[in-house]
């Protein structure tokens, strides 16, 4: 699933550029190709049966070499996402754990015991609170990262995006968080964020103000954790806002200039619009990254205190890895569900951007 | 209930079985030392950074009398290495053939297959001199699959010069050390106990103390919500409250060890393997008499603190099952038993250790014997690790979000009986 998205989103991506500079130019005859390319691709999906088989042999027949070409990817693609998502989907519909999946250990060979039980498992996490309240706060955390992300990215590629002195040194300072490892500064963060040693209480204390417990009250938790995702997640997003940016020709900001336009409607008639193809796309993926930001939340606080910053792929991750034995059949239902929610987030998402006149 | 019928009858079967074994497993010893082994065994040491290097050596020694084994030591961090086990022993490839077990992890990869039982094996070599309670370990569903290695259990470090500046005694219970703080308080203006907010492990001191336990194994009966861990969450919640202690919800293991180190706090629940640690601290590092541990203090109830230490286990795929358990047998050896003491000051497990005139004179063996005969025994089911995380959310939940004690120690239970499910406890 990960990979397919991030294909289809580097396409768009790739035909965003162009579209939004065409539509920079003539709004209107970006709007009626983005419209009428969305319309064909979706009808040549639903041709008629006995049209398709023949259209597949003359094609076979013609382009022989481009399906042998194709064929290895496909291959691999299928083994490495195809078949462990048919393995998860039906692990999810039985009671498979640790204990009674097939295991050969040695000599022992152990017989799998586990039986089909249909639905049970999504009655079970459908029909428990646990379930709605991780969800609640996945979404609270992905809406405040992405949001967070966004603006700040955008505000500081806007600045970067200048003729300032020292512009590389501060591109290069900003990247710095994505080149280190997530793990390692989720580590360094956590030692910012000791209540008793930590650096940030010891300015604090400087100034007189009383310790903050960063990482043991619900709140504060939330904070830090939605606080190390944006730092993590910002050069991204520098980096996609700036190539934006510089896609927007230079003749228009004159040319505004010219009429009398001050920064604020440069910035809203010209900036947004150019970069909005790339920001929807960025935001689409930065969703889905944050959505199933695993590192950042069990490293930092485990998903405590209590289970105030559990997001729903570390319960799941909790559900196989950390209990035994490990459940695989209700962690699977739960990586299904997950799933499930991410492509309807993405088709509803995609659906509301054609309808702004977006290209995919 | 605690230290009732079910765990002395297991005991007591564990103790007729290790010695019914004795007598097929003995007298290899000499035969298998002449150069019956041979190949490679891995060895997954899970020692803290002080421990590994000592580990390591010792693990390698292991060739100088068989020098047709190739010893391959590799360290694996503890909070990593149960993972490591299940993924490598699931997936049948990678994993070590003899491993540095937790206590509580034996029953857990014995019920599922992954350890080779090793009763009636060379592996096993004078079983009635290991303790009691460290063999309880090893047992599962009447077999044995693992050597004790090392012993521990929880104790009360203590700061002497504070306690003394204080005037105050050494307290044998909950109830006097919160009477003690408020002098402590006032006299040295420091606070009289790090309390291991963060950690599960820590909250059973508290729980045997009121005399409960988190479940009956025997009677198929979640126990936690019964009544004393209601009382142990309360317990430790007043202690935070009245301010005779300080806690954190995460890192308590450096802040605590450095709290006490410094002088911070005049007391700590601690086990052996931070001794070293806290000898290097600046209230100790001139003074190491300075330093005293004591047994846990007591709740109303009772006095308890649990079992801890390390088994080693062989995985029953190992493609060197008799080299594996020669492993074993020597890893578990009195022999090395005596060395890590007298290296690392860890306790051993086989009474004969505990004769020899290093280990008896050892001050830290001398704190810590008494409190290891007396450690309570964890419930050796399969179960036993994932009882810990629930226990970790409700700690939380009490001593930072405000929830009821009750209401806690009852939401314990209820994920207890979820994780039990298959076991039909009540």
């Amino acid at each position: 699933m990960a990979v397919e998205t991030t294909r289809r989103a580097a396409t768009a991506d790739a035909g965003g550029g162009d579209s939004g500079a065409a539509r920079a130019g003539g709004r209107g005859t970006g709007n009626e190709t983005g419209r009428t390319g969305g319309s064909e691709s979706a009808s040549s999906g639903t041709g008629g049966r006995g049209g398709a088989v023949a259209g597949l042999r003359r094609a076979a027949q013609v382009h022989w070499y481009a399906w042998a070409m194709v064929a290895p990817v496909v291959a691999v693609i299928a083994t490495i996402v195809g078949y462990p998502l048919l393995r998860g989907v039906w692990l999810s519909l039985t009671d498979a754990d640790e204990a009674n999946v097939e295991r050969v250990i040695g000599v022992n060979h152990l017989p799998a015991t586990y039986r089909f039980t249909g639905l049970d498992n999504y009655e079970a996490i459908l029909g428990d609170s646990v379930f709605w309240d991780r969800l609640g706060w996945t979404v609270v955390w992905t809406v405040g990262c992405v949001g967070v992300t966004f603006l700040l990215g955008l505000t500081l590629a806007v600045m970067l995006n200048r003729q300032v002195r020292g512009r590389s040194f501060y591109r290069i300072g900003m990247i710095v968080p994505w080149g280190i490892p997530a793990f390692v500064s989720v580590f360094a963060w956590k030692m910012l964020f000791n209540e008793k040693n930590g650096l940030l209480n010891k300015v604090l204390d400087g100034g007189g103000i009383e310790a903050v417990p960063w990482l043991g009250d619900p709140v504060w938790a939330k904070v830090a954790v939605i606080a190390v995702n944006v730092w993590l997640g910002v050069p991204f997003m520098i980096v996609a806002m700036l190539g934006a940016l510089q896609g927007i020709p230079g003749e228009l900001y004159e040319a505004a200039e010219m009429d009398g336009a001050g920064p604020w409607q440069r910035f809203r008639n010209i900036t947004l619009p150019g970069v909005r193809s790339v920001s929807s796309t960025v935001v689409l993926l930065s969703t889905i990254w944050t959505f199933n930001m695993f590192p950042v939340i069990y490293l930092l606080t485990r998903g405590g205190p209590e289970d105030s910053t559990e997001i729903l792929v570390t319960y799941a991750f909790r559900l196989s890895f950390i209990n035994s034995p490990r459940d695989y059949a209700t962690s699977a239902a739960w990586g299904v569900l997950i799933l499930v929610l991410l492509s309807l987030f993405t088709v509803v998402y995609r659906r509301t951007l054609r309808r702004q006149g977006e290209v995919w | 209930m605690r230290r009732g019928n079910g765990f002395m009858l297991s005991a007591a079967v564990a103790v007729l079985a290790l010695t019914a074994t004795a007598c097929g497993g003995d007298g290899g010893d000499s035969s298998a030392a002449k150069g019956g082994v041979s190949g490679t065994v891995t060895y997954w040491d899970t020692s803290n950074d002080a421990e590994k290097g000592t580990y390591k050596k010792i693990a390698e020694d292991f060739e100088k009398r068989h020098p047709k084994v190739d010893v391959k030591y590799v360290h694996v961090n503890f909070g990593d290495a149960n993972q490591k086990f299940k993924n490598a022993a699931g997936g049948n490839s990678g994993a070590p053939d003899v491993m540095r077990t937790e206590v509580a992890w034996v029953a857990d990869f014995a019920n599922l297959g992954y350890l080779a039982p090793l009763d009636g094996t060379p592996a096993i070599d004078k079983p009635s001199d290991y303790i009691k309670n460290a063999a309880g370990s090893t047992r599962f569903k009447g077999r044995t699959y693992a050597l004790p290695q090392v012993t521990d259990t929880l104790g009360l470090f203590y700061n002497k010069k504070m306690l003394k500046e204080a005037g105050v005694e050494v307290p044998k219970s909950f109830d006097e050390l919160k009477k003690s703080a408020k002098k402590i308080k006032s006299r040295t203006g420091k606070t009289a106990l790090y309390l291991r907010g963060d950690d599960p492990y820590w909250f059973l001191p508290y729980l045997y103390g009121e005399g409960g336990d988190l479940v009956d194994p025997t009677a198929k009966k979640v126990t936690v919500d019964d009544g004393p861990g209601a009382k142990a969450f309360a317990r430790m919640k007043d202690l935070v409250d009245s301010k005779a202690a300080v806690t954190d919800s995460s890192d308590g293991q450096e802040n605590g060890l450095k709290a006490f180190q410094d002088g911070d706090v005049a007391m700590i629940v601690d086990g052996p393997w931070d001794i070293a640690g806290a000898l290097q601290g600046k209230e100790f590092k001139d003074d190491k008499d300075n330093l005293g541990v004591a047994p846990v203090p007591a709740g109303s109830k009772d006095r308890g603190s649990p079992q801890g230490g390390w088994n080693l286990s062989v995985y029953a795929g190992s493609k060197n099952l008799r080299t594996a358990q020669e492993f074993a047998k020597y890893m578990s050896s009195a022999e090395v038993q005596q060395r890590t003491t007298e290296e690392l000051s860890l306790l051993p497990t086989r009474r004969s250790v505990y004769d020899e005139p290093s280990v008896a004179k050892n001050a830290m063996v001398e704190f810590f014997k008494p409190a290891v005969d007396n450690a309570v025994q964890r419930p050796w089911i399969a179960e036993g690790n994932s009882l810990f995380e629930p226990v970790r959310g409700q700690m939380d939940a009490v001593l930072t979000g405000g929830r009821s004690p009750k209401e806690a120690a009852g939401k314990v239970g209820d994920e207890f009986r979820k994780l039990l499910k298959d076991e039909n406890y009540k």
